[in-house]
């Protein structure tokens, strides 16, 4: 199947990454060949065939429910983009 | 001395007969003096040499181990303290670590000195390391020809001997394809050996660490360090500690060598192949038998790989989204519009590509069609390989359809570089170790690599058999002239 432009507009905003005028056609050319590349697989016949997740097929591990890391909060909040008391501030987002 | 394998660095700095400070300062002035190649992201020296000095400190203790004060080079993947750690992006261009990773703390702990971070496709998204925020690596053997990618810059950095061992990553090839390219050796273990811990997450069901080397030996000692159990890590394998290099010596004689007819079909170019040819002529010189061998799917690993890797990435990213770390945009009237601007802004090309694409892939009424249908085609390309492995211990073939190609040659069709990865990804898929060593060159001059793949946990034969080679050939010894 191929992707419309309002398709495009839809997965970018999906995806929060703003995708905007010429960028859309340009991006629909490209992401329809990728489908097309991909698309030989969807008429493999995988009837009885277990999805596989991990060679080993490993079980999650479970542990004891306590803290274990050390409070670093001024070593995160160093990397963050804007913080103020010990928070990280960002726009609005209830009215 | 740049020419020394680690044991005989590792005997030079026992031996006083050089210091790790200095031995660190003579990579360090030849990494300068090659900063055109751009193998790296970034150099720090008083970090560097503050290690270098603990080394030494160790070395003088009579504590150190067998790679205290050996220098190495770090894929800029690894989160590491107080290090800028950028993966490659604009997304992290002010990010600098607050811890390390567990391949890092590793590293650490054995005293390795770290000579700076190597340059990689952002996000580890690449096959040509053009895709880096901080320009493309140049190929030591040739400066208009890609390294490959995405580990370009560690695999560059070991080819040009500014660093004798490198850290590298592996999702589809990212190890074995720039070492081949590059005339070096790597190997890229297991799924679950090494802790993805600390490390950048790409596309978390195949993304593995491992070790590039001047050659198989090199890479053993430094897999030794990379390896073990990290309950931080939750696809970790509890699997006992091993010593890689303790088959080394062994003979090849009776060692079974399949060769996938599909890997020996239409497209490969006809220099690699005989580049390939000579490398198994003398695997048979050493005892080893060649059988025919089939993995009939190997066509299908490009479409299920172009399905998991975008699904799981669009999900890793999703982190990336100016609030705790990372790019922020300047300007935004709302909180969606600070996300999508600081993802717009922060994301080269592919990464939002492939982004997009898994986006798409995992969205409503497409999860069954796509993403599982991927997981199942996967089980059938594990299955070939297990049918494979009934009548070999290892198995052959090139690393890539040709040597390495010209920096800009493939950027316009993002599909046709992903068809390039046609020999690798389904090492991936499927979990199992695979390597690439040096096999001669193609007809341009450049490195062709050979790559042996093998069954779970078969890193110890693996090494054995390409150090074999490695003692009867010389294509690892010989260096490019810079």
């Amino acid at each position: 199947m191929s992707l419309s432009i309002e398709d495009v507009a839809r997965i970018a905003r999906l995806s929060r990454i703003a995708v905007t005028g010429d960028e859309l056609a340009a991006t629909q050319g490209q992401l329809n060949q990728i489908l097309t590349l991909i698309e030989e697989m969807r008429a493999v016949d995988t009837t009885g065939i277990e999805p596989m997740a991990h060679a080993q097929d490993v079980m999650l591990r479970l542990r004891d429910d306590v803290a274990r890391e050390p409070n670093r909060r001024e070593a995160w909040q160093a990397v963050a983009p804007a913080v103020e008391a010990g928070l990280y501030l960002v726009p609005q987002v209830i009215e | 001395m740049i020419e020394k394998s680690v044991k005989q660095l590792s005997a030079m700095l026992a031996a006083k007969e050089i210091s790790a400070v200095e031995m660190a300062s003579e990579y360090l002035a030849r990494a300068k003096a090659m900063r055109d190649l751009n193998a790296f992201i970034t150099l720090d020296e008083d970090k560097t040499f503050a290690e270098a000095k603990a080394a030494d400190a160790l070395l003088a203790s009579g504590q150190a181990g067998v790679l205290t004060g050996v220098p190495i080079a770090q894929k800029d993947i690894f989160c590491q303290q107080g290090w800028k750690t950028t993966c490659g992006s604009k997304m992290l261009d002010n990010f600098v670590a607050p811890y390390d990773a567990n391949v890092i703390e590793l590293c650490r702990k054995a005293g390795l000195v770290s000579l700076g971070r190597t340059n990689m496709d952002e996000f580890a998204m690449g096959s040509s390391n053009e895709n880096s925020f901080y320009g493309a690596v140049k190929n030591p053997w040739d400066k208009s020809a890609v390294p490959g990618g995405s580990s370009g810059g560690s695999a560059a950095a070991v080819a040009a001997r500014l660093a004798p061992i490198a850290t590298a990553t592996d999702t589809g090839g990212s190890i074995r394809q720039p070492a081949a390219f590059c005339g070096v050796t790597g190997i890229k273990p297991t799924y679950g050996i090494v802790s993805r811990f600390g490390m950048i997450a790409f596309a978390s069901s195949l993304d593995q660490g491992g070790p590039i080397g001047k050659s198989a030996e090199d890479c053993a000692l430094l897999l030794n360090v990379m390896a073990g159990f990290d309950e931080r890590d939750s696809t970790s394998l509890e699997h006992a500690k091993e010593d890689y290099s303790r088959d080394l010596t062994a003979p090849l004689a009776g060692l079974r060598i399949g060769l996938p007819k599909e890997y020996f079909a239409e497209g490969l170019a006809s220099d690699v192949a005989a580049a390939v040819d000579v490398a198994i002529s003398e695997y048979k010189k050493l005892g080893a038998t060649i059988v025919e061998v089939s993995l009939p799917n190997t066509k299908l690993s490009i479409p299920a790989y172009y399905v998991i890797a975008p699904a799981e990435a669009s999900s890793n990213l999703s982190r990336f989204d100016g609030v705790r770390f990372g790019h922020r945009a300047a300007e935004y009237s709302g909180l969606a519009e600070m996300y999508e601007k600081s993802r717009a802004e922060g994301f080269g090309a592919e990464v939002k590509r492939r982004i997009l694409t898994g986006t798409y892939v995992l969205s409503h009424g497409y999860y069954d069609a796509y993403y599982l249908q991927a997981q199942k085609i996967r089980r059938i390309i594990a299955n070939d390989f297990q049918t494979a492995f009934e009548h070999c211990d290892l198995i052959a073939g090139p690393v890539a359809p040709t040597a390495a190609w010209n920096l800009g040659e493939k950027n316009a069709d993002p599909t046709a570089m992903y068809l390039e990865d046609i020999y690798t990804l389904a090492v991936n898929l499927a979990g199992l170790p695979g390597m690439s060593l040096p096999a001669g060159f193609a007809a341009n001059g450049r490195p062709v690599g050979l790559q042996l793949i093998g069954n779970y946990f078969s890193e110890a034969k693996m090494l054995n058999a390409a150090h074999q080679l490695q003692q009867v050939t010389d294509w690892h010894t010989r260096a490019p002239s810079l």
